[in-house]
């Protein structure tokens, strides 16, 4: 064994170097060319940051689109999924409770047109978006909340579906309510 | 939903176009052919000479072995000691704590062994010294150390009568400086350019728009996520891991680092082919790893895209599949194909909560980890491989009454001997230590740790057994995924899965390792007519047959416990 271990030690050493001060070094170097300067993209609203490009709000009030149920409230401090199996019966009150509140907070609304999206946790509880769908349901409650035309606030959902030709579409929930703040 | 499909088939197509070319080249370079990866070289000699390696020394298997072993020890002293004390180190600007003796135990453990399971969260459970320092380090050492042992069994299984089989410092070395560091490099380089954080900056504050003041946990994420796909370890900076919408975010970072994580152990694979000049033996490797990989993915894809049954009797249409557990950005269909391929990879990093799965995806997902062989981690999958594959040419010399013989060499009771004792250590780590964790749960249900038993489970009934037996599976397979409600970060899982992890790492390299090294020596055998030719779509059957049939003598009634019983009842 003796003989395995200079190698060992300084073999370490050099490679804590190239992978780690090095390797991350360079890629910090890269990072400040990209937008956000490797800090993570803000999202400016009058020079005021209101939020990160990729980090989802908490949005519950009803003059704001919703975002999907989360397990950590959107405290991006820290991230989690709910961790709940598909057949736990606390789970399944959990998932009821939301499709009560849904229903309550949009009348004329039928409990088959609630997309999965608006009463399932995220994966982090961070999630940024929810799906089209979930948006265009969302629009009668917005609109009416705020005093503004359905067509209105209809044609700046249609505005913010960011198309994906191999995934999901998806809706950008802060960038949404963003656009819908300033269409007074 | 069909686009969604296009989605994963593109993935998959991708992921071949870049992985064979990949194995080609390092076949290349391990004959000492010229290749790209030549520029490295005088890095390479001046890292030779400041650490006073002879690079032309060749070794024998047991010389290897044990150059494997003393800087695997040396980097888990050196891992613990970071770790409990980073409280009081430099770049913590977060203020985390040091981590506990126990917790330190399990995660210098886990690093090291390529496994990653993770009882912490990256936000709180570490410091930016120890992420870079430990996790990211051992990332990249323990992927290289991976490598460097399956080109030692290359060598033996290439050249004819020897005991010279390279150098062990060389193969560690070229792992890292031609495949990891310049890889990663280019993947870390278009995460940041999607905008995962780069800098050393500690959490930010901020009022959202509806007016809560929430933070935002950041630190350098991008260089450890490249490593840790394209490393096959799978351990991530923060908490949720690629689910994270900072470590993942959007569906090009996603594609990138599925592209990732497969492709060195794809690679391997052609390599070993055309390093052997056996190019046909490679393809039958291949198609059966690739039968394994597709007849997990699509129970469990076709029940991701179903929804939740439960869920369609509260009255909800589920028209986009499940989404407990997913992120919107991702969907369904690339997260079933992402957890198939995390887990039979042996990555373990997740895109969606594993714990949130369809019981039969659940399933699959345990059956990828418990054969741990399709395709498998950096280096590692094709030395389980290699186990199935010695017990399938026993077998099937049994069966045609000849002398079981591989590549030219009689395989006898020593190599038997060792291959079995590999086979059947992985169900008995599995299985007694989900027997034991079940025993304390029920027995001690109030013992005095920090989670207590009475607790660890987050679902009642056969799902929460499968959490236990999902976390010592995960451990065996040096996966690192979890079905993370479990309550895992106590004394009781901390100690029991990091001595699960040493042994299912270390062993399952050595005993491969040990029978090339036997086989190496042997006389070698030219085929003849009757020679039973391993390199046949007909053999390559037999050796999905062996996988099949140990893995369901050896787990068919656990998995009947648990997601099974799920399945049925839901």
């Amino acid at each position: 064994m003796k003989k395995y271990i200079q190698p060992s030690i300084k073999l370490s050493l050099v490679m804590l170097i190239l992978c780690c001060v090095i390797y991350f070094g360079l890629v910090a170097l890269i990072g400040k060319a990209s937008r956000g300067g490797g800090n993570g993209e803000t999202i400016l609203v009058n020079n005021k940051v209101v939020g990160y490009e990729r980090i989802g709000q908490k949005f519950t009030e009803d003059r704001y689109f919703w975002s999907r149920p989360s397990a950590v409230d959107y405290n991006a401090a820290g991230s989690a999924g709910s961790n709940k199996g598909p057949s736990n019966p606390d789970y399944l009150k959990i998932v009821q409770e939301r499709i009560d509140t849904f229903l309550v907070h949009h009348p004329g609304v039928g409990k088959e047109q609630i997309p999965a999206d608006m009463v399932t946790a995220s994966a982090s509880g961070l999630d940024p978006n929810i799906s089209p769908a979930a948006a265009r349901l969302q629009v009668g409650r917005v609109a009416k909340f705020r005093g503004l035309e359905e067509a209105s606030v209809n044609a700046l959902v249609e505005q913010h579906i960011e198309k994906n030709p191999i995934g999901p579409d998806v809706v950008h929930v802060l960038k949404l309510n963003i656009a819908l703040d300033a269409l007074k | 939903m069909n686009k969604e499909i296009l989605g994963v088939l593109l993935t998959f197509g991708f992921s071949l176009l870049i992985a064979i070319p990949l194995g080609k080249t390092i076949a290349r370079w391990l004959n000492g052919e010229k290749t790209i990866w030549n520029f490295m070289a005088p890095l390479e000699r001046f890292i030779y000479k400041v650490c006073g390696i002879n690079p032309a020394e060749e070794m024998t298997w047991q010389q290897h072995m044990k150059a494997l072993l003393t800087i695997n020890l040396i980097w888990f002293v050196y891992a613990f000691v970071l770790l409990i004390s980073q409280g009081s180190l430099l770049l913590n600007p977060d203020g985390n704590p040091s981590q506990s003796p126990d917790l330190a135990f399990n995660t210098a453990i886990s690093f090291l062994v390529n496994c990653n399971l993770q009882h912490y969260s990256g936000e709180s459970g570490l410091t930016y010294l120890t992420q870079v320092f430990v996790i990211a380090f051992l990332q990249f050492v323990s992927a290289a150390t991976g490598i460097a042992a399956v080109f030692v069994l290359f060598k033996a299984l290439r050249d004819k009568v020897t005991d010279h089989l390279g150098n062990y410092w060389v193969f560690f070395t070229q792992s890292i400086t031609r495949i990891l560091l310049p890889i990663s490099l280019v993947i870390a380089t278009l995460l940041a350019f999607n905008g995962t954080p780069t800098s050393f900056e500690g959490k930010d504050s901020y009022l959202s728009l509806q007016g809560d003041t929430v933070q935002v946990a950041r630190g350098p994420a991008a260089g450890m996520i490249a490593i840790k796909h394209l490393g096959t370890n799978g351990g991530g900076w923060f908490g949720v891991n690629s689910a994270h919408p900072l470590e993942n975010p959007n569906y090009f970072t996603n594609t990138v680092e599925l592209i990732a994580q497969v492709i060195v152990p794809i690679a391997l694979v052609f390599a070993f082919g055309f390093y052997l000049k056996r190019r046909k033996l490679s393809t039958v490797i291949f198609a059966v790893m690739t039968l394994g990989f597709l007849s997990l993915l699509l129970p469990a894809m076709v029940s991701e895209l179903g929804g939740n049954p439960a869920i369609e009797k509260l009255g909800i249409a589920q028209t986009t599949g499940a989404m407990e557990g997913k992120e919107q950005r991702f969907g369904p269909a690339i997260s079933s194909y992402w957890s198939i391929v995390t887990t039979i990879i042996s990555t373990g990093s997740v895109n969606s909560m594993h714990d949130s799965s369809m019981p039969l995806s659940g399933a699959m997902l345990l059956l990828g980890m418990m054969t741990n062989a399709f395709y498998g981690g950096c280096g590692v999958g094709i030395l389980n491989f290699f186990i199935y594959l010695i017990i399938a040419v026993f077998i099937s010399g049994l069966m045609v009454g000849r002398t079981p013989e591989f590549l030219g060499r009689k395989i006898e009771a020593r190599e038997m001997k060792i291959a079995s004792m590999i086979a059947i250590l992985h169900p008995l780590l599995i299985l007694a230590g989900t027997a034991l964790s079940s025993w304390v749960l029920v027995h001690h249900p109030e013992a005095d740790w920090a989670v207590k038993p009475g607790n660890w489970l987050n679902n009642p009934g056969a799902h929460g057994f499968s959490e236990m037996l999902y976390e010592y599976t995960s451990a065996a397979a040096n996966n690192g995924s979890g079905f993370e409600g479990l309550g895992d970060n106590n004394l009781f899982w901390n100690i029991s899965t990091g001595f699960v992890l040493i042994l299912s790492r270390f062993l399952p390299i050595i005993g491969p390792i040990a029978i090339a090294g036997l086989l190496a020596k042997k006389k070698y055998i030219p085929e003849s007519a009757g020679t039973l030719r391993s390199d046949s779509y007909t053999f390559g059957l037999m050796i999905f047959a062996v996988i099949v049939i140990l893995a369901a003598l050896a787990f068919f009634p656990a998995l009947t416990l648990g997601p099974l019983a799920e399945y049925f009842s839901i």
